[in-house]
């Protein structure tokens, strides 16, 4: 039977397993949105801005594994979804955006509502396509769906234009696919991984630094064997928390600019880096020339681009991070004699980590009855359930969690690690209550970011969305503003909010139930009642407003030279 | 270092542009390019010239890599690879000079493709540094305009390679 193209990208999706997607009408997806209108197969949620639809679907991915879909129209609505497809292209998300375009006449024609959005998105995506003709069509989703997911995953975008939606073909799905371009490397070379295995055996100071690779390789249950099995301690970038239970002994926490005290000393003596899907990325390095400079280098990457392109690699293992960490194990288990002198030569070691971290904890001070913004993560942890997601923007508040909130599982963290994007929690947090009702879904924002996309507390009520709001109101750009009083001399130049807004009104405005606290003895009631209540929730609590994150490494210095106080 | 690197992609629309876009994205230099369709006509080769230390080369040729259209990358070493380019000069020659471009000409082989009183035009093939050596000697002459497509390269011996 011959359907027409918007049908046949319907059918496309639901083929893929997509069970929701986000997206917002315009005139060259109406022919889309009039198939969509009698497609029971798929939930379509519509945000209030195409940013926040695209970063929804990045929030639904980072929480299934799943890939996301977002739709929007041509021109302006494609343009939209540029600064939330760089987000996740930065933090190598699976995702399909599909974006309608002017009739394939008038492509270059300056028509109405034309964006070159091909041109405009090719250095923010994994890969683009435009189609030409509906018969290429099934094919292209096929291929789209696949790149997303497969090898260092990313945002694949298709454009479609208006004509090609109304065109009609036969429609069959293709089984497979092979791109002659595309053979991302699955298996580690097994020799190299060997070889890694008797390195790690001889270590005295080794330490594992995990990026937010092994979590979208969901290798975290490996990874946390490898540790556990030869008692390595375990550091993590903000994207890879959650790969590593924080609350395990041999967990260091979060490395870096606002690492831990003990994962930046611990990385910096440590004689063996074993680096595992992380890219070495300068808010974790600090200066390279100083970034584990005793150690020897292991490397292990899906994507052979992130191997030696900022730090030397003394062992580079390209493949799928789970593939290796499985094979690492086998080759581990006939080691086993080795294994046990190894643990014992750890011993001074562990012993100096846990000076270390005995030493400089990551702590904050109590003063009077003015609500401290760590106090905050830290009661949001002891009050919600351990398989609580958390999304956060980007600020002050996002260290703090990192810092703070102790996660144990992975998926359960969703940040802009890599764009660093405002306005980016609230819509992922959008995207993952989508994905799962039943769990606790919590979007910790500063009062700066929460605006960037707070028309969304509209969708949330809409599709009875359960998010809660948790916005740390210091009234400041935060973070803008501790760089400022460290490097600038206090000159808080644009910095300060100086409109006090009413969240409590903005939330019931919309719908939402708005919730206070100013106070650090109601700290825990709002919470509570927050979790309480079946529906979105925005908690606005009143913060320290010139508490700053420490410990801060200064941008370019060596990772040992953290302020701590 | 200079480097002269051969890609071989799906000849399809927009494919340049991602290579272009990935040297300009990236900072790497482009020293020289050229891009034309193979004897399979579903793909492109470009060779292009770049020049970085062997970590950024590295790099170059892993993000060319990683390219989804890009089917292979092979940087060549010089020993192993013929290197050819053409140039077009347009050349002044009056009077004495007339003779002398003739006499250059003659030495490097080149044809003569165009004669005005004023000046000579030829056509010069051969390995980059050849062809420079020759442009060298026209320059006190007075060259007018000069247009080179670049190195192609190839790899020596019997063996092939297509994809
Ligand atoms: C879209 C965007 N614009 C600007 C910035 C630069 N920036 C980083 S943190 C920050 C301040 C954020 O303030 P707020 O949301 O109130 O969070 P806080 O730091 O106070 O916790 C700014 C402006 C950014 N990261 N993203
Ligand atoms: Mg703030």
């Amino acid at each position: 039977m011959k359907l027409n193209g918007a049908r046949i990208l319907l059918e496309c999706l639901k083929r893929e397993g997509v069970d929701t997607i986000f997206g917002y009408p315009g005139g060259t997806v109406i022919n889309l949105y009039d198939e969509l209108f009698s497609f029971r197969e798929i939930r379509h949620i519509l945000p209030r801005h195409e940013q926040a639809g695209v970063h929804a679907a990045d929030g639904y991915a980072r929480a299934t594994g799943k890939v996301g879909v977002a739709i929007a129209t041509s021109g302006p609505g494609a343009t939209n979804t540029i600064t939330a497809i760089a987000t996740a292209y930065m933090d190598s998300i699976p995702m399909v955006i599909v974006t309608g375009q002017v009739p394939t006449a008038l492509i270059g024609n300056d028509a109405f509502q034309e964006a070159d959005i091909i041109g405009i998105t090719r250095p923010c995506t994994k890969h683009n396509f435009l189609v030409k003709d509906v018969k290429d069509l099934a094919l292209i989703m096929k291929k789209a769906f696949y790149i997303a997911r497969t090898g260092r995953p990313g945002p694949v975008l298709v454009d479609l234009p208006k004509d090609v939606q109304i065109a009609q073909t036969e429609f069959e799905y293709p089984e497979s696919v092979e791109i002659r371009g595309y053979k991302p490397t699955v298996e580690g070379h097994p020799k190299q991984i060997e070889k890694a295995v008797s390195v790690m055996l001889q270590a005295k100071k080794p330490v594992i630094y995990v990026g937010g690779g092994v979590i979208l390789g969901n290798a975290a249950g490996e990874l946390t064997k490898l540790a556990h099995q030869l008692g390595i301690p375990v550091t993590m970038t903000l994207n890879g928390l959650g790969s590593f239970p924080e609350d395990d002994d041999l967990s260091l926490g979060m490395l870096g600019m606002h690492g831990h005290y003990c994962a930046n000393m611990a990385v910096s003596n440590c004689d063996l880096l074993i680096a595992v899907a992380a890219r070495f990325d300068d808010r974790v390095t600090g200066k390279i020339a100083a970034f584990a400079p005793h150690a020897k280098i292991i490397h292990v990457d899906v994507d052979p681009t992130s191997i030696k392109k900022n730090v030397r690699v003394d062992l580079p293992i390209v493949g799928d991070v789970r593939e290796v960490l499985t094979r690492m194990l086998k080759v581990i288990n006939g080691h086993k004699g080795e294994v046990e002198t190894m643990k014992q030569n750890l011993a001074p070691w562990i012993e100096q980590i846990n000076e270390w971290k005995a030493k400089h904890p990551v702590t904050y001070k109590q003063t009077g009855s003015t609500i401290k913004p760590q106090y905050v993560i830290q009661r949001l942890r002891a009050l919600s359930n351990p398989d609580a997601i958390l999304a956060t923007d980007v600020g002050q508040h996002q260290m703090w969690v990192a810092q703070f909130f102790q996660f144990t599982r992975p998926r359960t963290l969703l940040s802009s690690g890599g764009l660093g994007t405002m306005g980016f929690g609230l819509p992922a947090a959008m995207g993952a209550q989508a994905a799962f009702p039943e769990r606790q879904v919590m979007a910790v924002c500063g009062d700066g970011g929460f605006q960037m996309n707070m028309q969304e507390l509209a969708t949330l009520v809409q599709n009875r969305l359960n998010v809660k709001i948790v916005i740390l109101n210091n009234n400041f750009l935060g973070m803008v503003r501790q760089w400022q009083e460290l490097f600038f001399d206090k000159r808080y130049s644009s910095t300060c909010m100086e409109l006090p807004i009413d969240f409590i009104k903005l939330a019931e405005a919309f719908g939402a139930v708005g919730l206070q606290a100013t106070k650090v003895d109601e700290v825990d009631g709002v919470i509570k009642k927050a979790f309480e209540i079946d529906g979105p929730v925005l908690m606005e609590f009143k913060v320290a407003r010139e508490e700053k994150v420490l410990p801060m490494v200064p941008a370019g210095a060596s990772l040992t030279e953290m302020v701590l106080t | 270092m200079k480097h002269t690197i051969a890609v071989l992609v799906e000849n399809e629309f927009g494919v340049l542009s991602r290579v272009v876009g990935l040297f300009s994205g990236r900072g790497f230099n482009i020293d020289s390019l050229t891009v034309a369709p193979t004897n399979d006509e579903s793909l492109s080769r470009i060779t292009l010239v770049t020049r970085g230390d062997e970590q950024i080369i590295e790099q170059i040729t892993k993000q060319l890599n990683k390219l989804i259209d890009v089917i292979k990358v092979i940087d060549f070493e010089p020993e192993n690879a013929i290197e050819r380019e053409m140039v077009l000069v347009k050349v002044s020659a009056e009077d004495e000079s007339r003779a002398e471009v003739l006499r250059i000409a003659d030495i490097f082989r080149a044809k003569v493709i165009d004669v005005t009183p004023k000046s000579y035009t030829l056509e010069a093939t051969g390995t980059p540094a050849k062809v420079a050596a020759m442009v060298e000697l026209l320059r006190p002459l007075g060259l007018k305009e000069l247009v080179s497509t670049g190195p192609v390269v190839i790899g020596r011996g019997a063996r092939g390679w297509k994809g």
